[in-house]
């Protein structure tokens, strides 16, 4: 080889090599990192396997919200509009974190069908609905009266 | 009236970029130099309209026009001043207003400071800087007219979202913008430079200023939202992998690579195609940043269905450019030789390495960012990749590139022997390695590995340039400018690295609720919480905390975190209190009032949060002195011919 063509395939080399670990690497990042959002229905369902961390989204349930004294923890429930589910938090809650919200959560579902989440997140816009709760309800109530608690 | 008047210069001002366009190609194309040589003034005129359209729409937002629709939507009578001046680029249209103002402003900057580009290429330039105006003068007019009226007109405006009612919000999209933007500079003149068959040392040397000032208001406008995401979002970070911020992080890096290309490109004549490509996906990645944020598509691929018009006109308008750009590219790259030379042990082969890092860096962003749209789109589930991915990908891409940072200043152009450099480097080897494992030992004890790796290689990024520095400090005033401002830049990247390891992986927090002189520890700190008193703003009520902060038994200042709710939109907002000193961060944010006076309290003690900001102005500042030692050396130049 010229000393043209060796500099070439150096950097061919060079080129491929961290593409590939680039990949690899992004295969493997992404496998580790994906978070599926399912709706109560689905979970309800059994369409999540266990263990596993997702985000759930849906409304909250009006009057579901129960506050441990003294420690931060927080119950509320998820609807959307079918099922429900029980949702447990420990930490300050977001700034727009209310009754008939639409906010999605993220953590795991427990043997005793309670979801854990470590993550509420709702947006700073009283009109937000996150656009997968907003299409699930969509969805969910194509054959029923909307009945988004005010 | 004004709405009309605005709408008029708007449109005066998308004819005036469609005859910078088009006389000069017709020009171009006969030869004739009298359809391109008055180009300028084109530009002129366009900066002209534009500019008045956009004090126009100023205009109605100082006055309280509410006729304005856009102006109803984003203002009212008690917004204090700044945040009306502001609040113009605080929606969809007006920051499109913005966009084009700015990229007129470099238009006018490049007619008035390249006064030595030949007529034919200034030509060039100016047909694509006009045929990009025209596409975004084409959006605002057809699909995004910031003057449409509201009739009848309301007495009261609905209010700035409070979340951009911070001084940090003032400055941060304009400098942000003006990056995006500048890199449509470097696109001009490469593909100026490509029609031309000449991508040599000279265009390289004119190009330089241009990115380098480019790079240097995208470094400050991500730093400066990183700022005020850490300031007023009350959750402590300053970086989320939010969409939103990878489309500004993409053309950073691509950006940086470009930065260092187009330094080989002036400096030995090599490189050519690639500086012009660089360039092409520079600018390429700004649009697409663009049409991220501005389409809907991250609300969700659906929200673009909802609103076809806009996002259809950028995703044509960004292949067109794309696709447009390449096939230049593809036509004419090959026909541009290169002649000089380079061993492969050369700062040329570091320079590319750290290239094609820096690229990939911005590939696996765009994965990542784009890989929840399409899985979308494909209707295969809805998912989101988590900040971890992010992490996990870019952590073994950027180490390896702070180790050849320093190794490629230290490396001899054209030609150098490993052993040589072994020598020059080997003293700042050894001492980065005992400063990086002794120093994360004695503070902090960590168990992960990463963290030594990490300090050792900042420490390494930030004495490399320094001992060049000492080296060149009795040596000629240019070739210290030069290594002082490789010194900021480089040493910016490490103090940065620092501050974001030892914040992320040695901070504490504490959520928990307290009640009046309850006490809590945090780090060295003791803070006391004393009671939250209601507090009037000008279009808020804010519900302020006073937390007393001690340590070691002494009181050293009080906090007022804040929650704040704004009258017209009524939404809570929280805004925290920092005390910030060098090597670390108290930051208290309040939670939710609980029974009896209590109160849920967020505190973080973030150690090396200052050396996130410092290495940032490092680079910002290391860009500053690179472009005024460009413009001294060109001045030189000039006064000895």
């Amino acid at each position: 080889m010229s000393p043209t063509q060796k500099k070439r395939f150096i950097f061919v080399v060079i080129l491929v090599f961290s593409a590939s670990i680039a990949a690899a690497l992004v295969i493997y990042g992404l496998n580790q990192n994906l978070l599926y959002f399912y709706s109560p229905t689905q979970v309800m369902h059994g369409k999540v396997p266990s263990k596993m961390n997702f985000r759930l989204g849906g409304l909250v349930v009006p009057g579901s919200i129960t506050k441990e004294n003294d420690s931060m923890r927080i119950h509320f429930k998820l609807t959307d509009n079918n099922n429900e589910i029980q949702v447990s938090y420990k930490g300050l809650l977001p700034d727009l974190f209310r009754e008939g919200q639409g906010i999605v959560t993220l953590g795991y579902m427990d043997d005793s069908n309670i979801f854990h989440a470590d993550q509420v997140l709702a947006k700073h816009d009283e009109n937000y609905m996150p656009p997968e709760v907003a299409e699930l309800l969509a969805d969910e109530n194509k054959n029923k009266p909307i009945a988004i608690p005010k | 009236m004004l709405s009309l008047i605005g709408y008029i210069l708007l449109c005066a001002s998308l004819l005036a970029a469609l005859v910078q366009v088009v006389s000069p190609t017709i020009g171009l194309l006969l030869d004739e130099s009298k359809y391109y040589n008055k180009v300028r003034v084109f530009a002129y005129i366009q900066f002209v309209f534009m500019f008045c359209s956009y004090m126009a729409l100023t205009f109605a937002f100082l006055s309280n026009d509410f006729s304005i629709l856009y102006v109803a939507n984003n203002s009212n009578t008690s917004l204090p001043l700044m945040y009306k001046i502001a609040a113009v680029w605080g929606g969809h249209e007006g920051s499109l207003m913005l966009w084009v103002l700015i990229l007129n402003v470099w238009t006018m900057s490049v007619c008035i400071l390249n006064k030595a580009l030949s007529f034919k290429f200034l030509a060039r330039v100016l047909v694509v800087l006009g045929a990009v105006s025209v596409g975004f003068l084409a959006f605002i007019v057809f699909t995004s007219n910031p003057f449409i009226e509201l009739t009848p007109p309301p007495l009261q405006g609905r209010d700035l979202n409070p979340l951009l009612q911070d001084p940090g919000m003032m400055i941060h999209p304009p400098m942000l913008y003006m990056g995006y933007v500048g890199f449509c500079v470097a696109f001009a003149f490469s593909i100026a430079g490509l029609m031309a068959e000449n991508l040599n040392s000279e265009w390289a040397e004119k190009v330089r200023p241009w990115v380098l000032s480019a790079w240097v208001f995208l470094t400050a406008g991500i730093g400066l939202g990183s700022w005020w995401a850490y300031n007023e979002l009350g959750w402590g970070g300053w970086w989320f992998w939010d969409p939103v911020e990878n489309a500004s992080f993409m053309p950073w890096l691509v950006g940086t690579a470009l930065i260092h290309s187009v330094i080989v490109t002036q400096k030995r004549n090599i490189f050519q195609n690639w500086t012009a490509l660089l360039a092409i996906v520079a600018f390429s990645l700004s649009l697409l940043g663009t049409f991220l944020v501005r389409s809907g598509v991250l609300v969700s691929v659906h929200a673009f269905a909802n609103d076809p018009e806009r996002g259809i006109f950028i995703l044509c308008f960004l292949s067109l450019t794309v696709g447009l750009s390449l096939l230049i590219f593809a036509i004419k790259a090959h026909k541009i030789k290169t002649k000089g030379g380079f061993d492969i042990f050369s700062r040329e082969t570091l320079l590319l390495i750290n290239n094609i890092f820096l690229l990939v860096a911005a590939f696996t962003v765009l994965l990542g960012t784009l890989y929840p749209l399409i899985i979308d789109a494909l209707n295969l589930g809805k998912l989101s990749v988590g900040p971890p991915y992010f992490n996990i990908v870019l952590a073994p891409l950027i180490l390896p590139l702070l180790l050849f940072m320093t190794i490629a200043i230290s490396t001899a152009w054209k030609s150098d022997k490993p052993l040589l450099v072994f020598n020059r480097l080997k003293k700042i080897a050894l001492i980065a390695v005992i400063s990086g494992i002794a120093f994360p030992l004695y503070f902090y004890m960590p168990n992960e590995m990463v963290v030594f790796i990490a300090t050792i290689l900042s420490i390494w990024t930030i004495l490399g340039p320094l001992d060049i520095v000492i080296k060149h400090i009795t040596k000629n005033t240019s070739l210290l400018l030069r290594a002082v401002s490789v010194f900021f830049a480089h040493a910016g990247v490490g103090i940065l690295m620092l501050g974001i390891v030892y914040s992320s992986y040695f901070s504490l927090q504490k959520e928990l609720v307290m009640q009046t002189n309850e006490f809590v520890n945090i780090g060295p700190y003791k803070v006391q919480y004393k009671n939250v008193d209601l507090q009037k703003g000008p279009n808020y009520v804010s519900l302020m905390g006073n937390l007393d902060i001690f340590k070691n038994e002494v009181f050293i200042t009080r906090l007022f975190p804040e929650k704040r709710i704004y009258k017209l939109q009524s939404k809570p907002m929280t805004e925290a209190a920092i005390h910030s000193t060098l090597f670390h961060d108290l930051y208290i944010s309040l939670g939710e009032p609980l029974q009896r006076d209590r109160w849920g309290v967020r505190i973080y003690y973030k150690p090396f949060m200052s050396f996130l900001w410092i290495g940032i102005l490092f680079m910002f500042v290391g860009g500053i002195i690179s472009i005024s030692t460009s413009v001294i050396e060109k001045r030189k130049i000039q006064n000895t011919s």
